[in-house]
């Protein structure tokens, strides 16, 4: 384990959130991801997992507890410090979120041009990175125009373009057919090696069995359990038995 | 100077890739829809209100200008000779008087032609029947206050005894007090229609905020400032203001233009004195400028307050 793979990215203590006066949707969420590793986040539909990862990439302050992001306090940060956070983090959205005006070079370009890269340094690694999701010859195309995984894909492409500190993806496999859901997680894996804490909430067993060095996290109506020691520290690795076990789960 | 010219293409051509990059970022030319008209509008009737006020101010300092100094003596005397003998005997005492730049006594043939357009010299019209007074047109060095006048009058007045002297500002009062009333009132037009330019652009920039709220906050999630948003908005506003502010610039001019002939055929003294100098007009055409700021303040503003609301 590396030096940089033991620094700590994200720490929740005691995290709740709830909507107006209703009951807590997330209860006593306490975790710390470290820099580098690969974690899934599973559980049922209405677990929990959206509202978790809006928490993860700042887009929802929590009703209470604590939220440390690298190494700052999320919740007291001021708006104008938000965006410096924002850039270091990649998010692939449920709902795509891709701007609708904008062609699918542009929807991935977004980020850079947010950044400020100059554009001649944008060309070259959009064009490449829709190349490499398979989507070369629609760049010019409108998200209306693209099928609903071309859009998951150009989502995806616009995520991991700026090569980001931590990537939060959420259901990013669930329009895609199988064959590009391993190609899209092997492009996770590659950006994990280069260092990217990679957090994906799904609740697709396969997906997870394909990255065995993977930690699990799994939300329970809004409580969040810890099946493969994903949150001690060190984590704890299970066997591929009992690993197949508790995602057959 | 290389180096310099180098560095400003540089920032130059940075800020274009800028602009060029953030202007992507929303749909162009769909922000505002009609703003252009409307400010062409606004900029147009704030043109002919400023020239307006302008053009009276202007009246009113070339005719209180004229005036200050001026004292008007009249001698009632419904005696031709003694009225005569009055009129010398005031104009010698005025003429040696302190403070009096020059006295003249107007001939008749003047005093004919004031009241000719009322009472006719035409033959059969009995004008020397009526008792006309002789006047006295009096230019002191200095302004034609109560004091002064009233030193006049006593000298005056123990020479010829039917003599009135009045000070020429005073009867022109009202005149001055109705154009300063005149130039408040474009003051306050001009007030009210950038109350409404703002509550224009306000409203297209809600309107707008509204419409492309999806994109800012995606912008918004992948890093995007507020002022980078808010920039977007202000880039468009300004297009947008400086076309209507071009078109409401020319279509002022030619209206104001049009009445200052309209006034100019009245013929009046006043009126036609109360022109706009090169200065006038340089003001007039800083209107556009003015709008175009005031647009893109109140839309950067607008937007970032806003944008306050959002995570």
């Amino acid at each position: 384990m590396s030096q940089n793979e033991d620094a700590e990215i994200v720490h929740f203590d005691n995290v709740g959130l709830r909507y107006g006066t209703g009951k807590e949707v997330l209860t006593d969420i306490s975790f710390t991801l470290y820099s580098g590793r690969f974690y899934f986040l599973t559980g049922a539909s209405g677990a929990g997992k959206t509202t978790m990862l809006k928490l993860l990439y700042l887009a929802q302050r929590p009703s209470r507890g604590l939220i440390r992001m690298f190494g700052t306090d999320a919740i007291t940060l001021p708006r104008d410090r938000l965006p410096g956070f924002r850039r270091r983090l990649g998010v692939v959205f449920q709902d795509f979120r891709l701007v609708p005006h904008l062609s699918a070079f542009d929807n991935v370009a977004l980020p850079l041009r947010v950044a400020g890269v100059p554009e001649r340094d944008i060309v070259k690694p959009v064009t490449d990175m829709l190349e490499w999701v398979e989507l070369g010859d629609r760049s010019h195309a409108r998200p209306a125009t693209l099928s609903g995984g071309e859009q998951q894909r150009v989502a995806i492409a616009r995520a991991v373009i700026g090569r980001p500190d931590m990537l939060v993806a959420d259901e990013p496999t669930g329009n895609v057919d199988p064959d590009m859901a391993i190609k899209l997680l092997r492009l996770f894996e590659a950006l994990n090696r280069l260092g990217t804490t990679v957090v994906v909430a799904t609740h697709d067993v396969h997906l997870i069995r394909k990255v065995p060095d993977s930690l699990i996290m799994r939300l329970d109506k809004g409580r969040l359990s810890d099946p493969t020691g994903a949150l001690r520290y060190p984590p704890r690795r299970v066997s591929p038995t009992a690993r197949a076990d508790l995602t057959r789960a | 100077m290389t180096v310099v010219a180098d560095l400003t293409n540089g920032l130059r051509g940075e800020w274009r890739e800028r602009a060029s990059a953030e202007s992507r970022l929303l749909p162009q030319g769909k922000l505002s829809g009609p703003m252009p008209w409307v400010i062409a509008i606004m900029i147009g009737l704030t043109v002919v209100a400023s020239a307006s006020g302008l053009a009276l101010r202007n009246t009113a300092r070339l005719a209180s200008a004229d005036v200050a100094g001026g004292v008007t003596v009249q001698i009632v005397n419904g005696a031709p000779r003694e009225r005569d003998r009055q009129a010398q005997a005031a104009l010698e005492a005025l003429q040696g008087a302190p403070g009096v730049a020059s006295a003249r006594l107007v001939p008749q043939k003047e005093l004919d032609a004031l009241v000719e357009p009322w009472l006719g010299t035409t033959a059969g019209d009995d004008v020397n029947a009526l008792p006309v007074p002789a006047l006295i047109d009096v230019r002191l060095s200095g302004t034609a206050d109560k004091t002064s006048v009233s030193a006049l009058r006593k000298q005056i007045v123990s020479r010829a005894a039917d003599a009135r002297v009045d000070a020429q500002a005073s009867w022109l009062a009202p005149v001055f007090e109705a154009i300063g009333a005149l130039q408040w009132l474009a003051g306050g037009l001009i007030a009210l229609l950038a109350f409404a330019t703002v509550a224009t652009v306000l409203l297209a920039t809600r309107n707008a905020l509204s419409n492309h709220r999806t994109t800012i906050e995606i912008v918004h999630m992948l890093g995007g400032t507020d002022a980078q948003i808010a920039r977007i908005f202000q880039r468009s506003m300004a297009v947008d203001a400086a076309a209507g502010g071009i078109g409401g610039l020319f279509l002022g001019v030619v209206t104001t233009g049009l009445l200052g002939r309209q006034f100019a055929a009245l013929g009046s003294g006043m009126m036609t004195a109360g022109g706009l100098g090169w200065t006038d007009w340089l003001a007039i055409c800083c209107i556009p400028v003015a709008g175009v700021l005031l647009a893109v303040l109140t839309a950067r503003f607008s937007v970032l307050n806003a944008l306050k609301g959002m995570l």
